[in-house]
């Protein structure tokens, strides 16, 4: 990447590090909170400055592979789904594969296309757990304040701990690139930077085992010349609006007015327009390693979603897929402690691959597997009522959550015995719950599930993988 | 170290049998490697003990750099198996 140079060196190599230490914000301590965070908004002598690292594992369910063989080492290699499942896309794909234009997420005989040659290997996802935590272990040598970012990317705060560590950031940037390179056979991309959006950019147009450091003094420099989209929070459809507006780099982001980004992207605006400024004081979260981020305490919702193994277009088919569905979310619901005032389906049609998502209010909240269900079919009776059923894949989420010890506001008006009826089945729903955990999944089945053969052998919940939540926590 | 010889091709990840002593704090010492055709080497010294990744065979887990007679090698315990880098010597 053009203009990178000054604040970047390859792990290995010496450090081109400049004393510089002029941050647009002091750092506090992470005990102290926002508001002392807020209050901090000019420099003053003598103050710290916050050190955070990115480190993002290269290529990582890709590189893992690599790692456990190398016989294909240096070849292109794509991690993909299963074909016969029909979720054969690429789900990650090794250097060598994204030269020949392999990209994420598309079909394995589109990549094929691109590189005949291509290796083709299933995901192993408990080895990709594996090597996040020991990643995160070596994080954790450094500061107690790691905040994971799906199972391939942390933030790192070292400022409190800096002085343990020779006090240079770019000396421990290095030395964790290459103990993740010694001990793990893995290249990482390190940003570092003042602030957690920044040094996500740095790592984020690292080419691959670099350091890219990125300082109050760089940033005009390296940062705002860069395509808006580069900044975390800016997707395709904010790329759009920007761009129809004229505002293509990061920089332009940046020397916005700030009520025209709030007119044009609401509330996010204001928050975009401080990411490209440098301006993002929030902290790293810590959280510990036998956790992973989609389990932090603020769930916002919880969903599963899955591809049909056949195209649904029967009735009884799609019921039972919702309820294969219903079953996990509202399982996880009440392992989590949570009730749904929300609940949204996603929809990918058979037929043009069209997707949408609907979604509705329910009476009371609930973590009830049976009107979760009955809600999220209604939803897509409600969406086919006019046309022919034809599914691809489907997902059922619910949102708003409460916890479950948040008391119900009844219903004055309502049937008698509601309330009653609602209690028996959410009792029988944990005691179908202690079955499974004690039994398995499969002890307790609905006979609804069991009318579509093809879904038999489909246990969602603990097919259930890791993704990143996103940067706000939602 | 007298790690490659002459005629080797390869290098590629053996399983093998390993006696070893645990400690009362828990650390494990190596201390014999068996051969799958029953053959049993003696492990004379632990020159070093660390977290490493074979760059030769794949895998990582605890790297012990051992000494059996005059050879040096690495022996990895990836947790809860034992491998070390068999040579594939060149057939004459």
């Amino acid at each position: 990447m053009q203009g990178m140079g000054a604040g970047r060196c390859k792990g290995g190599s010496a450090p081109a590090e400049k004393a510089v230490d002029v941050a647009l914000r002091p750092a506090v301590s992470p005990a102290a909170g926002d508001a002392a965070r807020s209050a901090s908004s000019s420099a003053g002598p003598g103050t710290t400055w916050r050190k955070v690292l990115h480190v993002d594992m290269n290529c990582f369910y890709a590189s893992v592979e690599q790692h456990r063989d190398p016989s294909i080492r240096g070849l292109p290699v794509a991690v993909v789904g299963d074909p016969a499942k029909r979720s054969g896309i690429v789900l990650a794909k090794s250097r060598a594969a994204k030269a020949y234009g392999v990209k994420t997420a598309e079909p394995i005989w589109q990549a094929k296309q691109k590189c005949p040659q291509l290796i083709l290997v299933p995901p192993d996802y408990e080895a990709y757990k594996r090597y996040s935590r020991l990643a995160r272990s070596i994080y954790y040598d450094y500061s107690d304040l790691v905040e994971p970012f799906g199972l391939d990317e942390c933030w790192v705060d070292i400022t409190g701990s800096l002085s343990l560590h020779g006090g240079s950031e770019m000396l421990v940037a290095q030395e964790i690139s290459e103990r993740i390179k010694s001990e793990l056979g893995l290249t990482v991309s390190v940003g570092l930077s003042w602030n957690k959006v920044f040094a996500k950019f740095g790592s984020d147009t690292d080419s691959g085992d670099g350091i890219a450091h990125i300082t109050p003094e760089n940033y005009r420099e390296v940062v705002w010349p860069q395509p808006a989209e580069e900044l975390l929070w800016i997707g395709p459809a904010t790329k759009r609006k920007l761009n129809a507006i004229g505002i293509v780099t990061i920089g332009d982001v940046a020397r916005a007015d700030p009520q025209l980004m709030r007119n044009l992207l609401g509330k996010m605006g204001l928050v975009v327009h401080s990411f490209a400024n440098g301006l993002d004081d929030s902290p790293v979260k810590p959280l510990g390693l036998a956790s992973y981020d989609t389990e932090r305490a603020e769930i916002k919702s919880i969903g599963n979603g899955l591809t049909a193994p056949h195209d649904i277009t029967d009735e009884a088919s799609a019921k039972a897929l919702i309820w294969l569905l219903s079953e996990s979310v509202a399982q996880r619901l009440r392992s989590h402690g949570f009730r749904a005032r929300t609940v949204a389906i996603s929809i990918r049609s058979a037929a043009d691959l069209g997707y949408c998502t609907r979604q509705c209010a329910l009476p009371f909240p609930s973590c009830l597997t049976s009107e979760i269900a009955e809600a999220a079919f209604s939803l897509l009776e409600a969406e086919f009522c006019e046309r022919e059923l034809g599914v691809r894949a489907l997902g059922v989420r619910a949102t708003s959550l409460i916890p479950s010890s948040v008391p119900i506001q009844l219903d004055l008006f309502g049937a008698e015995g509601v309330q009653e009826r609602r209690c028996k089945l959410e009792a029988l729903d944990n005691a179908i719950d202690t079955l499974r955990a004690r039994f398995g999944n499969k002890c307790v089945m609905r006979m609804v599930e069991l009318s579509d053969e093809s879904m038999a052998d489909v246990d969602i919940e603990r097919t259930n993988t890791v993704h990143p939540v996103g940067y706000f926590g939602g | 170290m007298r790690m490659a010889a002459r005629g080797i091709v390869d290098r590629r990840k053996r399983y093998v049998g390993v006696t070893a002593h645990y400690d009362a704090s828990g650390r494990v010492m190596p201390r014999s490697i068996e051969w799958d055709d029953g053959q049993v080497f003696e492990i004379d010294e632990v020159r070093d003990v660390r977290r490493a990744a074979s760059l030769k065979t794949g895998g990582d887990g605890m790297r012990y750099t051992i000494r059996i007679k005059e050879s040096i090698t690495y022996l990895f315990f990836e947790d809860p198996r034992w491998f070390v880098e068999e040579k594939v010597v060149e057939m004459p």
